[in-house]
């Protein structure tokens, strides 16, 4: 028995799909944008180094925060509570399982991944290649309705985001100064809140979970907010995802000495 | 104005079938539809199609055009080339009856399933009060027209025909999700949407969304808001645990 | 001969037709306790219901309070010219409020005021907002709720029967061609699936026709190909009669351009929401349209007029908002006389008048439609319009309360049932007609069966009789031309559409008929090729002759009636005559429906207290003097 598209009783026509648009384009590029970030991230924190930029004060998010007595001096901005970590453990473990997690289980990226990296399906109305398919029903699938939580995490990570942020704004001469890096640790942190509040579950969280918005006025103007947000979810989601990258890899240059940071003023 | 555009039209029964070629005139403003009654009126008088309304307003002309869902009367014939060759086939996922013709009764048979609306009893005639803004979320998903396109792109059962059995469909999902954003509905069906209507089968890929004629966005504002409501219910232990010592609504039936 | 096998079912009630009033009869028929069977000639949920875009009309009072049913009943005879039946009016108006709001019942989601009841709009012929609505997809919401709602009562039959379809059915796909009786009473229905070809027999002493209108006998039209008059053919033959079949009405607004869509509907919630008509020169001619029986009713002037959308007590409503049979009449003057849009409309403006935003909320299937079918941008552009055939007013002849016909055991409701919308019906008033009337008709099918001593029996020879004629089309003709019945289906709409369209003349009336009688000759020489399996050639042929014998009752009553009124409009006869107010021409036909007959008769008088409702002034433009007689202003004077 064929199944599928070729599954008896149905019309029987033998191409995949008579698609003429350029539906490869999606999976594609997505796959690309995704792997790329996959790799960069695995061996950026297996690094353990060139997370912090010590005259400017730049730290990373990929390293935000360091909490660990392991971290650089002055790369703690929460303290230290963490003691020793381990050597066959990145020292970044929490703030990246935070992230990977938020995004591996976010309502876009999941989408970008099912369709490019599963072909479950690569584009619609195209076959996929799986002979059987649970979807989100079963282990280890269902896992992924726990985004909130990595919601609630993101969420925190966000506001030492923008703690680490305010710390950028350090002048070489001890007083308030600012360089190429502070701009692009605001672009960033702009995308990473964008990101983080226009989330489906954030969308929940605030107001989708009401039966009756009239009764709860205020949460209802929060859920109207984060629907406009919402909207553009997946635009935030690459976009941030760019600037995460964009903003580690000035700052790991800007640690290692390869470049020197441009000062807009002191 | 007016040229000879090229056609492949399906046609065939549950047996056997295949692609047939046609040259038929088109002309300026045209739609699909327009194009298989002239094949009708004048090459292939039986050849059979369903329609009603042709201004995609009954969602009755499902079928698939280079390869896409899509209604024949909403696809311009603008849309293409006119060196285009057009393939026109009937919905992939339905048994076929004949030609461009599907056998769309698996949606009827799932929409028996879902509880329907259960009305407060303390309210007569006249009473029902409802905000507007309240019945907005769900009067967006009361513009379908059950045209069954996103039930015919949804890989879930297109790709999987042994799933129709426990997997509703986006249509009837997002039922589910109208009747749960109804200010006045007294019934749960929370749970009942991801044990037996699937819920979890979906992957969220919106294809759903992407060939909605009505532009609803299902996924956004149907199907992961259920997602999240089975969240709670099912997967949260916080909002379980907070649901067990504060006894809100009606969830501790559960 | 064919070899004749038939499916049979038995059921108490058959609803032909699942539009509003089919599915509101069958939900009364079922909840009155008996087996209701739906034949649709389409899917379930894709009547053409789903196209009525505006409202339902229903005197609720929630957005002006001053509404009543005495209101929404002097509207309702005012829009029909006063030639309605009075007492399906008087029922219409009283009613109406309470199926709107069962219909929330049921699940239905109209648009709120801000207290949370109803919102109601404004639309043409109604003297306060009156129309529930969901933006401008009325219908769809409609048909949906009564959808939903026999699901749910199939569910509670599953629950007790172990049977969803225990006591509901629905047959979708499958056409009635004949009614069978026993002696003068209605004994059953033969039918035949569309998808396999294979026939089916309902036995039923009673049958509800719920099947809607003809236009698809007219070339533009906004009818779906449903539109074929089935049901009043089926009644014809049947030996029922159809009323005011000379009153066809041809909705102002449709789409003109492109020619594919030519006739396609514009909600007159456009014009209810601010839209106005303009000629090609720019000017709101419809102010130069007012007739005088609506004289001082309406704005004069455009200040006025506009000030009536914010503040409606103080000001008269726009001659935008006219009866529509007013505005199809004004804008082919406008047409005529030179001054129509590029592609022989006018223009219907909104972006001038509304925000975009604003409009795309309101509006927002209006929006899509001319977006996608014409690529025209109403938020920026003007839309072009122009008349279009929409709905017969004339139909079957019913008893107002029971909705039954002449015939025991066949009843009527919606379009396909005549006499509530006398010469012309008000925007609005149709989805309510629906409810109302549905509604009674499964009560009336109730009570009939209540009282009926035995059912009555079907003759097998009456049913291959039925067989017989539902395969003739595949019976090629031994000598002489074989008939293409799409080449018959457009040479008719184009006759009709011509000759007995929006502007008659005797004449061209007279040449229609000849026209008809050439085209009832050829149509016996139809053929249709390949096999009984979903052919549409073959569904058209059987269609075709339920067109033709419609077509001749509008025709027939069309040159009977010399005088103009509501939507039958005689070029050579302008005015309106108070003689033929009090008459309805009744159509007829034999049992073959090869040849329709057509014959005056006068209407029943309007009950006092209704007559009373209704200023002296008014009537007298309308009735003979000697009909006023005993009303109190002439008996005191």
């Amino acid at each position: 028995m064929k199944a599928g598209v070729g599954a008896p009783g149905r019309a029987q026509i033998p191409e995949r799909t008579f698609r003429t648009d350029g539906w490869r384009v999606y999976p594609l590029t997505t796959g690309a944008i995704l792997i790329f970030f996959i790799l960069y991230a695995t061996v950026r924190i297996f690094m353990n180094q060139w997370y912090w930029a010590p005259e400017e004060h730049y730290l990373t998010p990929l390293y935000s925060p360091c909490l660990s007595t392991s971290c650089v001096p002055g790369s703690s901005h929460f303290g230290q509570p963490m003691g020793e970590i381990p050597a066959f453990l990145p020292m970044a473990f929490i703030t990246f399982v935070i992230l990977a997690g938020f995004r591996g289980t976010c309502y876009y990226y999941r989408k970008a991944g099912y369709r490019s990296l599963f072909m479950a399906p690569a584009a619609c109305a195209v076959p996929e290649p799986h002979k059987k398919y649970t979807g989100e029903s079963k282990f280890p699938l269902v896992i992924l309705n726990a985004h909130r939580y990595f919601f609630y995490g993101a969420l925190v990570f966000a506001c030492i985001n923008i703690y680490d942020a305010v710390l950028s704004f350090h002048g070489k001469d001890g007083g308030i100064g600012m360089g190429v890096g502070t701009v692009i640790i605001l672009i960033n942190v702009a995308m990473l809140l964008a990101y983080t509040l226009s989330c489906h579950a954030c969308r929940h969280i605030v107001g989708g979970r009401l039966k009756n918005f009239s009764k709860h006025p205020l949460r209802y103007r929060y859920w109207t907010f984060v629907s406009k947000l919402n909207v553009r979810h997946g635009q935030f989601a690459m976009i941030s995802l760019v600037t995460v990258i964009l903003t580690d890899a000035y700052i790991m240059a800007v640690a290692a000495g390869w470049i020197t940071d441009l000062r807009i003023f002191n | 104005m007016s040229y000879k555009g090229n056609f492949k039209v399906w046609r065939g029964d549950d047996t056997s079938g295949g692609l047939e070629d046609f040259v038929v005139e088109v002309n300026e403003g045209e739609v699909v539809l327009d194009i298989i009654h002239r094949l009708q009126a004048t090459q292939a008088p039986d050849l059979a199609v369903r329609w009603n309304c042709k201004a995609g307003k009954c969602g009755s002309c499902s079928a698939e055009i280079n390869g896409m869902p899509r209604l024949l009367c909403m696809t311009r014939m603008s849309v293409f080339t006119e060196q285009e060759t057009i393939t026109v086939t009937p919905l992939r996922t339905f048994p076929v009856v004949r030609d461009l013709v599907t056998d769309v009764s698996y949606n009827y048979q799932k929409a028996r399933e879902v509880p329907s609306f259960t009305p407060p009893e303390n309210l007569g005639l006249g009473e029902y009060r409802m905000k507007q803004r309240d019945v907005e979320r769900s009067q967006e998903f009361r513009k379908c027209i059950e045209c069954f396109l996103c039930q015919n792109t949804c890989h879930v059962i297109r790709d999987h025909e042994e799933n129709k059995e426990s997997f509703s469909g986006p249509r009837f999902l997002m039922r589910i999700a109208e009747l749960e954003m109804h200010p006045l509905d007294t019934e749960d069906r929370t749970r009942d949407a991801q044990d037996e209507h699937g819920l979890g089968y979906c992957n969220i890929t919106k294809c759903c969304t992407e060939v909605c004629p009505e532009h609803i966005k299902i996924t956004d504002n149907a199907l992961i808001p259920m997602k999240e409501r089975v969240a709670d219910r099912k997967y949260d232990p916080i909002v379980w645990l907070g649901n067990q010592l504060f006894r809100r609504g009606s969830h501790n039936k559960h | 001969m064919v070899q004749v096998q038939v499916e049979r079912f038995a059921y108490d009630v058959v609803v032909i037709g699942a539009g509003g009033a089919g599915l509101r009869a069958a939900i009364e028929a079922r909840q009155q306790g008996k087996r209701t069977a739906i034949v649709t000639k389409s899917l379930f949920g894709k009547a053409h219901t789903v196209m009525a875009e505006g409202g339902c009309a229903a005197s609720m009072g929630n957005v002006n309070a001053k509404d009543n049913w005495e209101v929404h009943f002097r509207d309702t005879m005012r829009g029909g010219k006063f030639l309605n039946n009075w007492r399906m009016a008087e029922l219409h108006a009283k009613e109406a409020p309470d199926r709107v709001w069962e219909l929330e019942t049921y699940g239905a989601l109209f648009d709120r005021t801000k207290d949370g009841r109803i919102s109601q709009r404004n639309f043409g012929g109604h003297t306060y907002p009156r129309l529930a609505h969901v933006g401008d997809r009325t219908g769809l919401e409609m048909i949906r709720t009564m959808q939903q709602k026999i699901v749910s009562l199939q569910q509670e039959d599953f629950e007790e029967h172990g049977d969803y379809e225990a006591m509901l059915k629905v047959f979708p796909e499958c056409t009635i061609t004949e009614l069978i009786k026993d002696g003068d009473r209605i004994s059953g229905a033969f039918a035949y699936w569309r998808d396999s070809g294979k026939f089916l027999l309902f036995e039923t002493p009673a049958i509800v026709l719920a099947t809607g209108g003809i236009g698809k006998s007219f070339k533009v039209t906004s009818n779906s190909w449903e539109y074929t008059g089935d049901g009043h053919a089926l009644a014809l033959r049947a030996g029922a009669t159809l009323i005011n079949m000379e009153f066809v009405q041809f909705h102002p607004t449709g789409m003109v351009w492109p020619p594919s869509v030519k006739g396609i509907l514009v909600t007159e919630g456009v014009r209810g929401d601010g839209g106005v008509l303009k000629n090609s020169t720019g000017e709101r001619f419809m102010f130069g349209y007012i007739p005088d029986v609506f004289k001082g009713q309406y704005a004069e002037t455009e200040k006025e007029a506009d000030a009536w959308y914010k503040d409606q007590d103080n000001n008269r409503r726009t001659p935008d908002l006219l009866p529509r049979d007013e505005v199809a009449r004004a804008i082919n003057s406008e047409v005529k006389a030179g001054r129509g849009s590029p592609h022989g409309g006018v223009f219907l403006d909104i972006a001038s008048r509304l925000p975009a935003d604003e409009i795309r909320r309101r509006l927002p299937s209006m929006y899509h439609q001319f977006k996608e079918l014409a690529d025209v941008d109403i938020t920026s552009q003007p839309m072009e319009v122009g008349p279009t055939c929409h709905y017969v007013m004339g139909g079957v002849e019913v008893d107002p309360d029971t909705a039954s016909s002449v015939v025991p055991g066949l009843f009527a409701a919606g379009e396909v049932a005549g006499g509530m919308h006398g010469s012309n019906r008000l925007g609005g008033n149709s989805l309510s007609d629906l409810i109302v009337f549905g509604r009674r008709a499964g009560l009336g099918a109730v009570s009939y069966l209540d009282g009926l001593a035995e059912r009555p029996t079907i003759s097998e020879s009456d049913v291959d009789d039925a067989a017989n004629r539902a395969v003739a089309p595949f019976d090629w003709p031994t000598e002489g031309q074989a008939e293409n019945p799409y080449t018959i289906h457009a040479e008719l709409q184009q006759s009709m559409n011509d000759l007995v369209g929006i502007i008659r003349k005797e004449e061209e009336v007279q040449q229609a008929l000849d026209k008809l009688v050439e085209l009832k000759e050829r149509a016996r020489f139809v053929a249709v090729e390949g096999r009984r399996e979903f052919n549409p050639g073959w569904h058209l042929s059987l269609d075709l002759r339920n067109m033709l014998l419609v077509s001749e009752c509008v025709a027939k009553a069309a040159l009977m009636r010399t005088e103009s009124r509501g939507g039958h409009t005689r070029d050579d006869f302008p005015g309106m005559d108070a003689q033929w107010r009090n008459t309805l021409l009744v159509c007829s036909s034999d049992e073959r429906g090869t040849h329709a007959e057509v014959a005056a008769k006068p209407q029943e008088p309007m009950r006092e207290d209704l007559l009373e409702l209704f200023e002296l002034s008014e009537l007298e433009k309308y009735y003979t003097d000697e009909e006023l007689t005993q009303h109190s202003g002439r008996a005191g004077q």
